[in-house]
């Protein structure tokens, strides 16, 4: 498989992009996987609360720059094909 | 409209004046090191500088009292060069610790030596203990055990070296093959770690091995991949199964050994909780059986085409 670095990059955009889209209200809390129960201070954090954590803090830390680098890929692809 | 145009020549000509003396070294040939034979201070300062600042400075000796002009810009280059330097250093220190880096490049000869046969022919090793005082974050390289990172970094290059060449004997090497080659086997290795790295956050498995660390052992694979390659080409297809097995077989038990220790806590450590020991057992597992499996996977298509 020719992998390049470009594609590398490419699907990280993309995963990135599909953890920043799940909405916390509308998804997240019908699968149970709400930030507002997991908030304990259990000593051994557990995976789903680590994940749920990962969720939230990607979703709060990457919206602004997610937008820059999307409307960037946007226009370059547009432009190179 | 007078003030901006004789403030643009005032400019050009102080440029001109100072891309003066440039060309009067064009003669010889520009000095790649340090020329620490030059008498006076500012050549031994700027002799600790990269770029311009070395440039101006291996000159230096031979021009430091007949132009103060060319004085003048070799110390204005060399306040650039250190600025940019300074500046360059603390971006990157953020993301890469420099200094750290350095310990896992100080390697000798026997050490290689001796960490190839190990990587090779792990069974006989006894002792896969590391010992170094806690205080100091890395280990030198007078511990055949520590990881280092010059032998991945030179098995990758004779990595795309040697497909290059499985290539040309089958007739399909062209050079941007090689290209394809370097980059998809470095994102295969940037994809490993970005997994185990999420995969050691996701089950909070904390532990002492570092992110070069863990470089360093996903990047010893490449030997094997290596003796792999050259096992196919000298034995075709029956050759490269049988090396790729032997190899495997090497690289699951070093791993394993080594990232035991690494990863899995000893018994004297009474704070570690002990619902993280299936988890790490398995990130052990997980991280040594990933190795064969990506040997094969990287090598498959370099080799003749069995019939």
């Amino acid at each position: 498989m020719a992998l390049g670095l470009y594609s590398l990059i490419e699907a990280a955009l993309l995963c990135v992009n599909a953890i920043a889209v799940l909405n916390e209200e509308r998804f997240l809390s019908k699968v149970g996987w709400a930030t507002d129960t997991v908030s304990g201070f259990g000593e051994q954090p557990g995976m789903k609360s680590q994940i749920i954590n990962l969720i939230r803090s990607v979703r709060m830390v990457m919206r602004i720059p997610l937008i820059i680098v999307n409307t960037i890929t946007i226009v370059l692809l547009l432009l190179f094909g | 409209m007078d003030i901006p145009s004789g403030y643009v020549r005032q400019r050009k000509s102080a440029e001109q004046r100072r891309r003066q003396p440039r060309p009067d070294y064009g003669g010889g040939p520009t000095p790649l090191f340090d020329d620490t034979s030059s008498p006076g201070d500012p050549a031994t300062f700027q002799n600790q500088q990269q770029g311009q600042g070395q440039f101006y400075g291996g000159m230096a000796g031979q021009q430091i009292l007949s132009d103060p002009m060319a004085n003048m810009a070799m110390q204005y280059g060399s306040s650039l060069a250190t600025q940019g330097k300074d500046v360059m250093e603390k971006h990157i220190d953020r993301f890469i610790s420099i200094s750290k880096l350095k310990y896992y490049f100080a390697v000798d000869t026997t050490y290689v030596g001796k960490k190839l046969m190990l990587l090779l022919f792990p069974y006989m090793h006894s002792n896969w203990s590391i010992r170094y005082n806690k205080e100091e974050p890395v280990a030198p390289r007078y511990e055949i055990n520590a990881p280092d990172l010059y032998i991945p970094v030179m098995a990758f290059v004779t990595y795309i070296l040697v497909a290059g060449y499985c290539l040309g004997t089958q007739n399909s090497f062209s050079p941007e093959l090689l290209g394809m080659q370097a980059s998809s086997a470095l994102v295969w290795l940037i994809l490993e770690i970005v997994v185990i790295t999420m995969a050691m956050y996701i089950m909070s498995v904390v532990t002492d091995i570092k992110t070069f660390d863990l470089l360093a052992f996903c990047g010893y694979k490449y030997v094997g991949m290596i003796g792999v390659l050259l096992g196919g080409m000298l034995f075709g297809s029956m050759g490269y199964y049988l090396a790729l097995a032997w190899c495997s077989a090497s690289m699951f038990f070093f791993l394993l050994r080594t990232l035991r220790l690494v990863i899995l806590p000893d018994a004297s450590h009474d704070m570690v909780s002990s619902g993280g020991n299936k988890g790490r057992t398995y990130l052990v597992l997980a991280i040594a059986v990933l190795q064969p499996l990506f040997m094969c996977w990287l090598t498959r298509h370099l080799i003749p085409s069995q019939n």
